[in-house]
């Protein structure tokens, strides 16, 4: 027998399920009757075809469901109920709350504070009117395979830039260096940063002018000067025309004052411009096409292409210089800060996009941590609420209200948090300012600010609230009251995998502040071939220090707080100048750099350096002008044989005599290899270096020491650093790095912990009438503690056991760019592990321990 | 201000209603204007009209048997409410009045 044809199924399926439910039977049963009809007349095929046409058909709008079966009559009053049923919610669990709450507030303010950062990060130099357009140029050294690449530039390459490429470069300004200086009015004295320039950099940066003109610099007596400096000078009145002194030598006009650059700008600490003709400036002199002594800046014409331009005038200097190859380039200035390091090769590589990468990922993390432990919570808690939901159902709740109920909830408390989270910013923006040098406030006015804030609060809101609003709204109420329902196991995996999650990312961040700081420390204690305690460095700026330095020594070492003192080119801390020097064999084609140090002949046993071979210079010996000490470094490089001492150096023109050899320093970034460093004893003097009594209290030397420098050196105030501090401030980004990297990890185990917190103590919660039992058939309270902490150690130990290998991955990487480093030990690995351990068991064993301490009795009988 | 609304396919639905008196339900609703008028009425084309008279109040409904040859699906039998009545007497005088309205020689026409 045939069977009985029956109307396509996949086409009945699809009108069930578009069809409204009020209609479905009916339609449903006429449908069937013309398709049976129809196989009697005419055949399975042509029904059936029949059949899909008249579903097709039926699909439009009076019988395809509606979105929403019910119709609200009231909506505002639902939207007030919920707010109120939110809130009450709030209050009945105040704990639960107050964890949700604080632990989102501080991820929100962390991530908005880091997120305040990179945004002033990534706006570096968008300041000007013409960011686009302005260009810094820039040189490229190659020799023997590697390249240098670097801002500093000879003041020859400007003239071709000026003349053969008018029409393609708008201005050009050659920059000095943001150098203190002394500014003087009548008594009024302050040091101040502040830079030569030419005469088209201020309107090249389109400086917003408060008082007369930005032409000012045409004038080689007229100098610029910023607002805030005009306020400290002058108050409220308007200083143009006024003299100002500078450096104690010569007397300018103020030709203008203008608004202060924002501080992230390539000139947000310069606090006044000078005439770049000027006498004093003494870069004007340079004029050799190998004395890379100043920045150069260009603005480029409308519509021209960089690249293009960059090729055309790459060559500039090449044929100037016959010992190395050297090329320009232009480079945007805004990419400068960012994108402003080049590798060996001279291909751009890094920079400090790569903090900003760094911050920019711990900020998300912290947030993440925070959500998850939002959502970890609200869904644990709304377990709770099944009954809840069964009730309301039966009562006649449907499904989108309860959705509606349960995202209202926690979108309330996204808000409060927000609401926290701005506070805690607002609280907390000057010390961040200070950490991380900023000067950051909250752009309340800011409609893109808020937008992001707003929609990414709401955001949170949702997604936290949606497992409980979907999920739990989707119960049988039948189920859920009689009891026969079981969250099970299944229910709490998601959440063990986000608590995975989150101490994964703790325990990773606390390994690698624990490296950031091992390694700062292990720099810091490096041996520096000089003893830095007690040493004070005042810069010589202006002359009169300088000549009177012998009357100055002697006063000094008559008032017995003083040691010795010396005088330097650069202070110990931080040797520059790179020179390059002949000796007996040396490879034509090679070029080393030393470092070029000028001392007088006390310096040695001032810094209390170790000769190693021959002697140290002498006051005693006029023949000493003519000789120089090398340190261990460059006696190595230079490899004389049998010993360098006696050995004949050349040093541009002049001839000099090694007479001694002394021990390795550290004397810039502490990170680098030593390098090769040349100690001559006739020059230009920078610095005077003194060795204060260490027997005498510090404060009581400078006491001391103070009113004589500004005796002799009454134009200047007396200001001083300790060495010790100078060779801190090279370690400062690294620092920083730590300190920052240390506060946010912190949060994040305590926003981790946190969570933790809350969920063992609704696990216990949950538990009450199990561990009741427990304890009347015996279970002792270690029973009961090993049982409700087992679970939440078992997963801390999965996050240490991920963490390893990730943090041991970045922080091996990050270590390669020191060559003194510390190598990764396991000791570092253990500590933080246990120190993490020790910290969850004490969260968890609290709910543990108050929930195995309570009264069986208590438990048992509440019903 | 129109007072009933009731469309053309919607009036000859009200009609077969009428017609079929107590049989009225979809399959028979649809089978009866098709022979009535031959023309091709599809599912989709009546239920929404009769849900839209349902909607309006002109038709009311209740349940019927299930039979097997609609898979025990009831039927839904349909019947004409005081207010479907005076649409429809309203349309028909409506239509009345318009053809009282045309003078004559209109129809005068040659050819």
């Amino acid at each position: 027998m045939k069977p009985t044809p029956r109307p396509p199924h996949l086409f009945l399926r699809f009108f069930r399920w578009y069809c409204n439910p009020q209609l479905l039977r009916h339609i449903e049963g006429d449908l069937i009757e013309i398709f049976h009809e129809r196989v009697t007349q005419q055949g399975a095929r042509r029904a059936s075809r029949q059949f899909m046409i008249d579903v097709l058909l039926l699909f439009r709008p009076g019988i395809v469901r509606p979105l929403s079966l019910q119709q609200t009559l009231t909506p505002g009053y639902m939207w007030k109920t919920n707010m109120t049923l939110a809130w009450r919610n709030l209050l009945k669990g105040r704990g639960y709350s107050f964890i949700n709450i604080s632990g989102l507030a501080v991820g929100i303010a962390v991530a908005m504070l880091i997120g305040l950062w990179v945004t002033d990060e990534l706006s570096f130099d968008h300041h000007f009117t013409n960011h686009e357009r302005l260009m810094q140029v820039m040189m490229r050294q190659s020799n023997q395979g590697k390249t240098y690449t670097g801002v500093v530039i000879a003041p020859n390459v400007s003239g071709p830039l000026r003349t053969e490429y008018r029409d393609k470069i708008e201005s050009v300004a050659l920059v000095g260096w943001n150098v203190d200086h002394i500014v003087a009015d009548g008594d009024k004295k302050l040091v101040s940063e502040g830079i030569w320039a030419e005469a088209t950099l201020p309107d090249m940066l389109t400086l917003e002018m408060v008082h007369g003109s930005r032409q000012a610099l045409r004038d080689p007596s007229t100098m610029l000067i910023c607002r805030s400096l005009a306020q400290a000078l002058y108050g409220d009145i308007n200083p143009v025309g006024k003299l100002l002194r500078l450096d104690d030598s010569q007397e300018l006009t103020i030709g203008g004052v203008y608004q202060d650059l924002p501080n992230n700008t390539s000139f947000g600490a310069t606090r006044f411009m000078l005439p770049w003709e000027n006498k004093h400036n003494w870069i004007t002199g340079v004029t050799t096409w190998d004395d890379h002594v100043c920045s150069l800046v260009v603005q480029l014409a409308e519509g021209v292409d960089r690249a293009q331009l960059s090729d055309q005038i790459k060559t500039i200097p090449t044929a100037h210089i016959p010992d190395w190859r050297e090329e320009i380039m232009l480079y945007p200035m805004e990419r400068l800060h960012l994108y402003g390091d080049f590798n060996e090769s001279g291909v751009q590589d890094g920079g400090r996009i790569e903090f900003v990468w760094l911050f920019g990922t711990i900020g998300a993390f912290v947030l993440l941590l925070a959500c998850i432990n939002f959502m970890n919570l609200s869904t644990a808690r709304s377990e709770k609420r099944a009954k809840e939901v069964g009730i309301r159902k039966t009562i006649g709740s449907v499904r989108r209200q309860l959705i509606s109920q349960f995202l209202t909830e926690s979108i309330v408390t996204a808000f409060s948090a927000l609401l926290v989270a701005l506070i805690l910013v607002q609280l907390s923006l000057p010390s961040f300012n200070t950490l991380a040098g900023k000067r950051i406030i909250l752009p309340w006015g800011d409609l893109n600010f808020w937008m992001a804030t707003l929609g990414f609060t709401l955001l949170t809101g949702v997604l936290a609230g949606s497992y409980p609003a979907f999920y739990l709204s989707s119960f049988k109420p039948v189920k859920v009251l009689k009891g026969t329902f079981n969250v099970g196991r299944l229910a709490s995996a998601p959440r063990r995998v986000l608590v995975v999650v989150q101490f994964t990312v703790s325990i990773t961040l606390i390994i690698c502040t624990v490296v950031v700081f091992q390694q700062i420390q292990f720099t810091k204690d490096r041996p520096a071939g000089y003893n830095r305690n007690g040493l004070i460095s005042v810069p010589i700026r202006t002359p009169a220090l300088g000549k009177q330095f012998d009357a100055v020594r002697h006063e000094l070492l008559q008032t017995g707080v003083v040691e010795n003192l010396a005088q330097s080119s650069q202070s110990a801390a931080s040797f520059g100048n790179n020179t390059g020097i002949e000796w007996r064999g040396k490879d034509p084609d090679e070029v080393i750099f030393f470092f070029n140090v000028t001392i007088s002949p006390e310096f040695g046993e001032t810094i209390q350096w170790k000769v190693k071979e021959g002697r140290d210079f002498s006051r005693a010996t006029p023949a000493d002008s003519s000789a120089v000490i090398v340190n261990v470094r460059a006696a190595e490089i230079m490899n004389l044989q049998p010993s360098p001492i006696g050995e004949v150096i050349k040093h541009g023109d002049q001839e000099y005599t090694i007479i001694g050899v002394v021990d390795n320093m550290v004397t810039q970034t502490p990170y680098e290899p030593l390098k090769p460093a040349i100690f001559f004893m006739r020059g230009w003097m920078g610095t005077i270096t003194i060795r204060l009594n260490p027997q005498v209290p510090v404060q009581e030397a400078l006491a001391k020491i103070a009113p004589i420098f500004n005796k002799y050196n009454p134009s200047a105030p007396f200001d001083y650093r300790f060495v010790d501090d100078l060779y801190a401030d090279q370690l400062e980004a690294e620092q920083r790095i730590g300190t920052l990297s240390g506060i946010f990890a912190g949060l994040a185990i305590f926003i981790s912990c946190l969570g933790l917190f809350g969920l063992s103590s609704f696990v216990a919660e949950r538990r009450t009438k199990e561990i009741g039992i427990r304890k009347i058939l015996g279970a002792t309270i270690t029973n009961l503690w090993h049982l409700l902490s087992k679970e939440f150690v078992v997963l801390v130990v999965i996050s240490w056991l991920l963490a390893i290998p990730l943090s041991a991955y970045y922080m091996y990487d990050w270590l390669k760019q020191f060559p003194y480093r510390i190598t990764l030990s396991w000791t570092t690995f253990a500590l933080a592990a246990l120190g993490v351990m020790a910290l969850t068991l004490m969260t968890v064993s609290y709910q543990a321990i108050r929930a195995s301490l309570a009264k069986p009795v208590n438990s048992l009988r509440s019903e | 201000m129109k007072k009933y609304q009731l469309g053309e396919f919607e009036e000859i639905v009200m009609l077969t209603v009428g017609v079929l008196y107590n049989e009225a339900y979809g399959v028979s609703v649809k089978k009866e204007i098709e022979t009535r008028l031959s023309r091709k009425v599809s599912m989709g084309a009546l239920h929404t009209a009769l849900k839209r008279l349902e909607d309006k109040g002109y038709l009311r409904s209740f349940e019927g048997e299930a039979t097997e040859e609609r898979a025990g699906r009831p039927k839904k039998y349909l019947q004409i409410t005081a207010l479907g009545k005076r649409a429809m007497e309203y349309t028909r005088s409506t239509r009345e009045e318009l053809w009282n309205a045309i003078p004559k020689i209109a129809f005068k026409i040659s050819g």
